[in-house]
């Protein structure tokens, strides 16, 4: 107190480590991004920085409750004030707007910052994040079907030490720290001698695992009349539908068929890039299915699920033969679920024919816009209520 | 503990040193704090605030930088008395004593510069009581609630009239009562009997503006909203009174960025220099105010240009023109005269006035623009340069608002005005924004600015936002 009086100051260190406050409103803000994903869960969904991730963990995307709205100058159009080094020119480029993709549209509340073009910056979010939110609402359906076809594997892990043992699996670090102890119990500072008591031998457990694989078989019409619109649909679905089965099974596989009046079997990549023209079949890809099926997949093995987007133009001869082989393919798979994108408030000819359909393991959503890839996932993989 | 005792000699040197270049300043208290509390109070702007999640954000993003070694906070100074100062206590003691000479320097702006005049000295006190009415609410109304109403005000709390002196508005009851009085005396059509008498329409007229709210245009909207706004308990107008009192607090701050930051430098370094540093402490010294004082190409770095704008000012003042001699000026007063200056101008004031021709060329400033997708040099002129940076200095950086009419179609809705100097509105903004408004107002909101050179008007009527031109 002394030093207060003479020189007018104190200095002072106390203990802060209670003080949370930072933390507190943190957390707040952590709460508030969930809530806005999940209040954006139908936007979110179908939003192309993430479906076009790659599996990257985090994915920019704008969520804009977040922001903290000013009434505020636009930083693009007016003139901003800078220094150089003495040799600066009317016409010299000083900073570059960042690439043509984030500009506008996407904006998170960040004050103009110091760098030009940088004041709309878009919230970070892991996808993990919007899984978590968007499983929770989902349910695999069928799910007793899982359990018969999970198939046993043995494995072994050398994880157990003990005293006996084989000679070749003998552990010598630990034996001679063993004996290394033992001496140094005596007074000796020293390895030797080792006695039998002190070898240490390396064991193993037999390791029981259930494996579970599940396989998708993609099916895409790809005639002329879908565009790009119908095929971002079909791989938005594809990709949380991946993403989906994954939480539930330990490995996923995929198969893409094409089809128009006929099918085959393509990569990925030209699944949903590729355009063909001419009329649609559609019950080539569900001949071509079953055949994939027989041929890699057997149902004790695999859980099967056939998915097919389409725009629903079928012609009308084949309809009848289309719900046969539904049925086929139904008997195989835990579901089949069928997704239409057809932005016209009237059914197609092949959901004419499907709406007859009554079936458990037969779903199908009609999707007309971008955020009924959301509705459409909690239309196949519904809730449903527990029973007792 | 040998470290408190070398600090606490520090403190002691430097504050001498201070006091005999005429610096004066409030008693200090010093806080040795480890990094994150120094970024809660640097999110905050105070040792402790009312709850908020833009707090968390902002000190989320402030410590991430930290972890990272993006950047570094070094202190942090509460404009109060006593004079609350708070140093990391990873910082060495050279990097100590620059800031303790830095602080001491902020310090006596705080407490000569005429801005902060009317700045309440408690309000470490009174933000403390603040936060604790906050979560009080918080508790009988709920946080959410509580949480939706702060989020309306804190889009428009820039949005005060901070002038040091300002008339009251006129109380709500009287105006309703001239109201009716006119009302009374008229029929639905009897105005167009005076349209032939010159005399008496001006009479009228002026009973008419009388009736105005506001009679004429106010800058105070947070004020405004909370004497007329019908939607409001007692304690939102609590609230937002208490917002009010924080944004006053802080707004001199805002004014008078460049000038306080430039008057800091300017003193740590001279207070520097008179210390008896070690060769290696010198180094770190320099490279430490190298880091501070840093011109950068796309944006003005205060502390640069208030440091030079001050040592530019003292250099022309000791030598002094013959002009300047005619005008009364006596050679060798510079450090006179920039003291003078600290204590009369804020940034607007400090840049027209003594950000000279000379300076502009020297300093190689220039105005740049968005062009296509590059930001291109467009102009060197000195008046050019000094007048954005003015431009951009008034109403502490935030556009221009009035309240208009409080009574606007006779049906008590909200006319605001943006008084247009150039630049564009962010619309994209100001859409989110007039829909707070609306919660605060409880009825429809407009805002009239000029977008792409024509008048255009914002609406947001409580369901949509429209946009005409009028």
């Amino acid at each position: 107190m002394s030093n207060e009086q003479e020189h007018n100051f104190v200095v002072s260190q106390e203990n802060w480590s209670l003080h949370r406050k930072g933390y507190q409103d943190q957390q707040r803000h952590n709460e508030k991004i969930k809530d806005a994903i999940k209040k954006n869960l139908p936007d979110l969904v179908s939003e192309e920085n993430i479906i076009m991730s790659n599996g990257k963990d985090v994915v920019k995307i704008p969520i804009r409750s977040l922001d903290e709205y000013k009434i505020r100058y636009n930083y693009e159009k007016s003139k901003h004030v800078g220094q150089g080094n003495g040799d600066s020119e009317v016409g010299d480029v000083v900073a570059r707007a960042p690439g043509d993709g984030q500009q506008a549209g996407a904006g998170n509340g960040k004050k103009a910052g110091d760098k030009p073009g940088q004041d709309y910056y878009e919230s970070e979010v892991s996808i993990a994040e919007i899984e978590d939110a968007l499983f929770r609402e989902l349910e695999l359906p069928n799910l007793q079907e899982k359990e018969k076809s999970e198939i046993i594997t043995e494995k072994v892990e050398f994880n157990d030490v003990r005293k006996k043992g084989l000679m070749g699996n003998v552990d010598k670090k630990r034996t001679i720290l063993t004996a290394l102890k033992r001496n140094a119990r005596d007074g000796k500072a020293q390895i030797t001698p080792i006695y039998n008591d002190d070898l240490r031998f390396k064991t193993w457990n037999e390791v029981i695992r259930h494996d579970s694989k599940a396989v998708v078989l993609a099916m895409m019409d790809t005639s002329a009349s879908m565009g790009a619109f119908e095929k971002y649909i079909a791989r938005s679905f594809f990709f949380w539908m991946n993403r989906f089965l994954k939480t539930k099974y330990e490995s996923v596989e995929f198969e893409f068929i094409a089809h128009h009046t006929e099918a085959k079997v393509v990569t990925e990549e030209a699944f949903f890039s590729k355009g063909e023209s001419g009329g649609t079949i559609c019950s080539s890809a569900y001949y071509k299915a079953l055949e994939v099926i027989e041929e890699k997949y057997p149902p004790s093995r695999y859980n099967i699920y056939p998915f097919h987007f389409s725009d629903g133009e079928n012609i009308s001869s084949d309809n009848k033969t289309c719900i046969e082989l539904v049925h086929q393919l139904m008997e195989k798979s835990n579901m089949f679920g069928y997704g239409e994108v057809n932005g016209y408030n009237r059914y197609s000819t092949l959901m004419n024919a499907y709406k007859t359909i009554d079936h458990p393991k037969f779903k199908h959503y009609v999707l007309k816009e971008k955020a009924d890839v959301y509705h459409a996932m909690k239309s196949f993989f519904q809730k449903t209520a527990a029973r007792i | 503990m040998s470290e408190t005792k070398e600090l606490t000699k520090a403190i002691e040197e430097i504050t001498e040193v201070a006091k005999g270049f005429g610096l004066d300043f409030y008693p200090m208290r010093y806080e040795v704090c480890p990094a994150d509390i120094i970024y809660t109070f640097g999110a905050y702007g105070m040792p402790t605030r009312f709850t908020h999640w833009s707090f968390g954000k902002q000190f989320h993003k402030m410590k991430l930088q930290y972890d990272l070694g993006l950047s570094q906070i070094y202190e942090l100074v509460i404009n109060s008395d006593p004079c609350y100062a708070f140093l990391l206590n990873t910082n060495s003691l050279i990097q100590n004593k620059l800031i303790i000479a830095h602080v001491l320097a902020h310090c006596d702006f705080f407490k000569n510069n005429i801005r902060f005049a009317n700045t309440r000295k408690d309000m470490v006190e009174s933000m403390t009581a603040t936060a604790e009415r906050i979560a009080h609410y918080e508790m009988v109304h709920g946080k959410e609630e509580v949480e939706s109403f702060l989020d309306a005000i804190l889009s428009i709390q820039e949005h005060i009239d901070p002038s040091i002196v300002r008339f009251k508005l006129p109380p709500k009851a009287a105006d309703d009562m001239i109201e009716e009085d006119t009302h009374k005396k008229r029929g639905e059509y009897d105005d167009l009997w005076s349209l032939d008498q010159r005399g008496k329409s001006s009479q009228t007229k002026k009973v008419k503006r009388q009736k105005k709210i506001p009679p004429s245009p106010e800058k105070d909207l947070l004020l405004f909203i909370e004497e007329y706004s019908r939607e409001l308990e007692d304690w939102q107008r609590d609230v937002l009174t208490m917002m009010r009192e924080e944004m006053l607090y802080f707004w001199p701050q805002l004014e008078t960025k460049v000038m306080n930051e430039g008057w800091a430098s300017y003193w740590h370094q001279r207070i520097m220099r008179e210390l008896d540093l070690t060769s290696s402490e010198t180094l770190e010294y320099a490279k430490l105010n190298a880091g501070v004082v840093q011109p950068s190409r796309t944006s003005i770095n205060p502390y640069y240009l208030g440091i030079k704008i001050f040592e530019d000012i003292e250099e022309r003042y000791n030598n002094p023109t013959e002009e300047m001699i005619r005008n009364g000026c006596e050679p060798n007063k510079g450090r006179d005269k920039i003291f003078e200056v600290r204590e009369m101008e804020s940034d607007i004031s400090f840049i027209r006035n003594y950000l000279t021709k000379e300076l502009v060329a020297k300093e190689d400033m220039y105005l740049f623009e968005k062009k296509g997708r590059d930001y291109r040099i467009t102009e060197k002129d000195y008046v050019e340069v000094r007048d954005q940076l003015v431009s951009q200095r008034v109403n502490g950086g935030f556009p221009y608002i009035t309240v208009e009419n409080g009574d606007y179609l006779r049906n008590g809705e909200l006319y605001l005005r943006h008084g247009f100097e150039g630049i564009e509105l962010d619309i994209k903004y100001l859409e989110h924004v007039l829909p707070y408004v609306y919660q605060l107002w409880g009825r429809a909101v407009h805002l009239e600015t000029i977008i792409e050179g024509k008048e255009t008007l914002y609406t947001y009527d409580g369901k949509e936002m429209h946009k005409q031109r009028i």
